[in-house]
């Protein structure tokens, strides 16, 4: 007796119009009505961060949104990150070269957290890149080389100001 | 996961939207920003038949300020409440409340109105709703009520709210004066649950005295706890390491929080006290920073 719902979304730049029941989950409707898997389900209750994506540019977290309620708006995957061919872009490539992933699992919704970073504030403190991932679940890597990832990619390690003079100290 | 099938609507006003709650009677739901809600019916512990999204209402997503009230839409978002420079004068607590709230990821989706209409009391906004003394707004079949705060949180999860109404609005009186607010918490990790979280405002007479105090706690009764006994200490008084110290010791005294695997109750009940503390210390620094960057 649910509601099947008509949306229009756009997904990585193409207008998308599908029909999803009232109870699919944004991430369900990626993963499985347009096979775009690279959304990972890890808690499914918005603790782990691994089904995050960006909505309008901003990181939420897709297994806690309807599919519906995304009608209208613009989504972007980890699908969407790469080119034509699958080459990484500079947040992805910052990844592969300091190792800041072993298992992969959360790779898709940190690196996403970290475009949105990249893309929305011009010169991150410290504290704006661990409040960036601090909402997403890594268990291999400790952080530390995803934090070298994000300071590579912000192209300077330098530029990255800190708020806390005592981190700068003990890097 | 997936939750129970069911039937959502999503309206584009407010009297559809209370119209399609009247019509479902107690099968309905209010659906705001989800970030509660969803995680409940992934888990199938909430199972409503028709879900009522006031996503598409735009009255409900304005911040107001007016001479003598910050008014914040139900479905405003803490990200944009979090941003709001109206939100930061007019309730400097709230403002300070935010970094606590979980992650930026659900920040953007969570809405205030749907975390005080929730009614958790270990949620920070519900605790902030309690100190600023808010008004919620809300408005149903039978019209509009403005419920206070003190009156709105009945036990853990169950608000004053009727089932067919919607809470449109919180209310709150901005302070007049210089005045500072601190929110701390102690959390297992960054972004969960607090054991237990505290809130102050303060506002300071000319003469560096308490003229004001809102003092909160969250995670340790069935209803967001306003700490009157540490306010009734503080009130009047320049603060001092001791008084401070008798103002953590009154909150112990009263609370009675429950023991579970993450925390006994004595510890919350010390915690609370430290948190007390400090709070109110870093409440009073920033109000006295208020006072003479003013001058």
């Amino acid at each position: 007796m649910g509601s099947n719902h008509e949306v229009h979304i756009e997904v990585n730049g193409e207008l998308r119009t599908c029909t999803t029941e009232a109870r699919t989950s944004l991430a369900d409707f990626l993963r499985d009505q347009l096979g775009l898997t690279g959304t990972h389900l890890g808690c499914e209750h918005g603790v782990c961060g691994a089904c995050t994506v960006l909505l309008n540019g901003t990181p939420i977290r897709s297994c806690i949104m309807l599919a519906a309620q995304a009608d209208g708006q613009s989504v972007t995957t980890i699908e969407g990150l790469s080119g034509p061919d699958g080459e990484l872009n500079g947040v992805q490539e910052a990844f592969c070269k300091t190792h800041a992933l072993q298992c992969g699992f959360c790779t898709p919704g940190m690196v996403l957290a970290v475009q949105a970073l990249v893309d929305n504030v011009p010169e991150p403190t410290q504290q704006d890149i661990d409040d960036a991932i601090g909402g997403n679940i890594c268990r291999c890597t400790g952080y530390v080389q995803i934090r070298e990832a994000i300071e590579l990619v912000l192209g300077d390690v330098a530029k990255v100001r800190t708020s806390d003079d005592a981190t700068v100290g003990a890097r | 996961m997936k939750p129970v099938d069911f039937e959502l609507h999503r309206p584009e006003t407010l009297s559809e939207a209370i119209a399609l709650l009247a019509e479902h009677g107690e099968d309905g739901k209010v659906l705001a920003g989800g970030q509660s809600l969803v995680p409940l019916l992934n888990f199938r512990l909430a199972r409503p038949e028709h879900l009522i999204d006031l996503g598409r209402i735009a009255s409900l997503t304005a911040i107001r300020r007016t001479p003598q009230r910050l008014i914040i839409g139900a479905m405003v978002t803490h990200a944009q409440a979090e941003r709001s420079v109206a939100v930061a004068q007019g309730a400097p607590l709230m403002a300070r409340a935010f970094p606590h709230i979980a992650h930026q990821a659900i920040r953007a989706r969570g809405t205030v109105g749907g975390s005080i209409a929730h009614g958790d009391p270990a949620a920070e906004m519900t605790a902030v709703a309690v100190a600023l003394e808010a008004i919620m707004v809300a408005v149903g079949p039978r019209g509009t009520r403005e419920i206070p705060a003190r009156d709105f949180f009945i036990a853990n999860l169950v608000t004053a709210l009727d089932h067919d109404e919607v809470l449109t609005e919180v209310r709150i009186v901005p302070p007049a004066g210089p005045t500072g607010a601190a929110f701390e918490e102690v959390a297992r990790r960054q972004g969960d649950f607090a054991l237990v979280g505290a809130g102050a405002q303060v506002r300071l007479a000319q003469d560096g005295t308490i003229a004001d105090i809102r003092i909160c706690l969250t995670g340790v009764s069935a209803t967001p706890h306003r700490a009157l006994e540490a306010e009734a200490v503080l009130i009047g008084h320049a603060i001092s390491p001791e008084s401070t110290q008798t103002a953590a010791d009154a909150t112990r005294d009263v609370l009675n929080p429950s023991s579970d695997l993450h925390a006994t109750a004595d510890y919350r009940r010390d915690v609370a006290g430290t948190l007390v503390s400090r709070v109110v210390k870093t409440a009073v620094q920033r109000a006295t920073f208020d006072t003479t960057s003013a001058a």
